[in-house]
């Protein structure tokens, strides 16, 4: 039950994408199409679940004050492992991704998940944890290059969805309609979110940043339109 | 003072551990990576140069100098020079250099072009490296058309919506290239028999 919840935590309530909002570097900058998207996630996936493993069994090893170094120690030799795959054997994909592979070492999901969980648990956990987080983060990254390829070039996966006619939305494969779509579907993770706990009979659990009701620009535009 | 000893070990043990580890993928990938690579440009050398069965890798001549100074690869059927291809810069991209291959036959005719490396915006300027755009080069040649740019400068070549930079960088290499080759036509074509004959 435990190892359930671990496990599928990633995919909703934890979204590392839409709800801790963690390691949006390459979730904005990749995501121009669907298959961007996918290989960035299995590398990330693949990086989290090692890293979780090896920081989970060492946590009784690594003494306190020098944990972060070592975890960036453990971490960055899994990113270069798989960088050196990746050129070797999956060259193009290699090549979509470029400066975003070596880049893997610092997004922040990585990082987090060693410090708030790997550290703490058991090494079958640990792995859960990173496998869910990680499919969690490739579904994001997929659900984002999928609307952007199909708006902004009008494929999916590279094949032709609207035809010859289709004109495309350029914005979207440009990095300000990453912006704007991020807070749309951020904005629709919310509804659902409220939708499902009036359902419930339950408080949404929607972190306080994200709630545009406390936010002072809504106030100051809730002021100005109710002519306050 | 114990203290840091321990953390000192603990750090030097992770990162020599570490450094093994990648040692040994490194050593791994090495060849992998060096073949990825060589197929990356061979391939690019059969899809803009015509039929061939030489290695022109290693039947290369070097024409024109300083910023102008091209390697010109040579593509030969039973000994006689069918095309060349070379690989040209345009530096002036949207963001930096776009790398691509050309290749021509003996009367400067382009027969293909292959985009090798550019960091242009993906999803847009990125589209110069599909075969919508490249396809519009072939079957071109420097005197023909007489004024080689985009639409939009008054010349023949269709640039990709909103990427108007980088076709334009491309267009203008790809000249700049075709202007080497017809300057250097002799050496390129004839200086490889001269070689050929000392092999003999």
């Amino acid at each position: 039950m435990r190892a359930w919840k671990e496990l599928t935590k990633g995919l909703w309530d934890e979204n590392p994408t839409f709800r801790l909002v963690l390691g949006l570097c390459p979730v904005l900058a990749v995501t121009t199409s669907v298959a961007n998207g996918i290989g960035m996630g299995l590398a990330t996936t693949f990086v989290l679940v090692c890293s979780n493993i090896v920081i989970s069994s060492l946590r009784n090893v690594i003494p306190k004050k020098v944990r972060i170094p070592a975890f960036i120690v453990a971490i960055s030799t899994f990113v270069t492992i798989v960088e050196l795959v990746m050129n070797g054997y999956f060259h193009v994909l290699y090549k979509a991704l470029g400066l975003f592979i070596p880049l893997i070492v610092v997004n922040c999901i990585i990082l987090g998940r060693a410090e708030a969980f790997a550290s703490k648990n058991s090494i079958g956990l640990s792995a859960l944890d990173g496998l869910g987080m990680g499919v969690g983060f490739t579904l994001a990254l997929m659900v984002i290059g999928g609307i952007r390829e199909l708006l902004g070039n009008g494929t999916i996966l590279g094949f032709s969805v609207f035809g010859q006619g289709y004109n495309p939305l350029l914005l979207m494969v440009l990095p300000p309609g990453a912006f704007v779509l991020l807070g749309l579907l951020l904005g629709a993770m919310n509804r659902i979110e409220i939708s499902r706990a009036l359902r419930e009979g339950r408080v949404p659990s929607i972190r306080k940043e994200h709630d545009c009701s406390v936010c002072v620009m809504h106030r100051k535009w809730f002021d100005f339109s109710s002519g306050k | 003072m114990k203290e840091i000893f321990r953390l000192c070990l603990v750090l030097t043990v992770l990162c020599a551990v570490s450094a093994g580890v990648l040692a040994f993928v490194s050593a791994r990938t090495a060849e992998p990576i060096a073949k990825a690579l060589l197929q990356e440009k061979l391939e690019a050398l059969r899809t803009v140069l015509p039929p061939f069965d030489n290695d022109p890798f290693n039947d290369m001549v070097r024409v024109g100098g300083g910023a102008d100074s091209v390697e010109v690869y040579r593509a030969k059927m039973e000994g006689r020079v069918v095309g060349v291809a070379f690989e040209l810069v345009a530096p002036d991209g949207y963001a930096g250099d776009i790398n691509f291959m050309v290749g021509v036959n003996v009367d400067g005719v382009i027969q293909g072009i292959k985009i090798l490396k550019y960091s242009e915006t993906p999803g847009l300027g990125s589209k110069i490296a599909g075969e919508d755009f490249t396809k519009q080069y072939l079957g071109r040649s420097l005197a023909d058309p007489s004024n080689w740019a985009v639409t939009k400068d008054g010349g023949t070549f269709v640039p990709i919506t909103g990427a108007t930079i980088s076709s334009r960088a491309v267009t203008k290499a790809a000249a700049r290239g075709l202007g080497i080759y017809e300057a250097n036509r002799e050496r390129i074509t004839g200086a490889g028999d001269a070689e050929e004959g000392e092999d003999r």
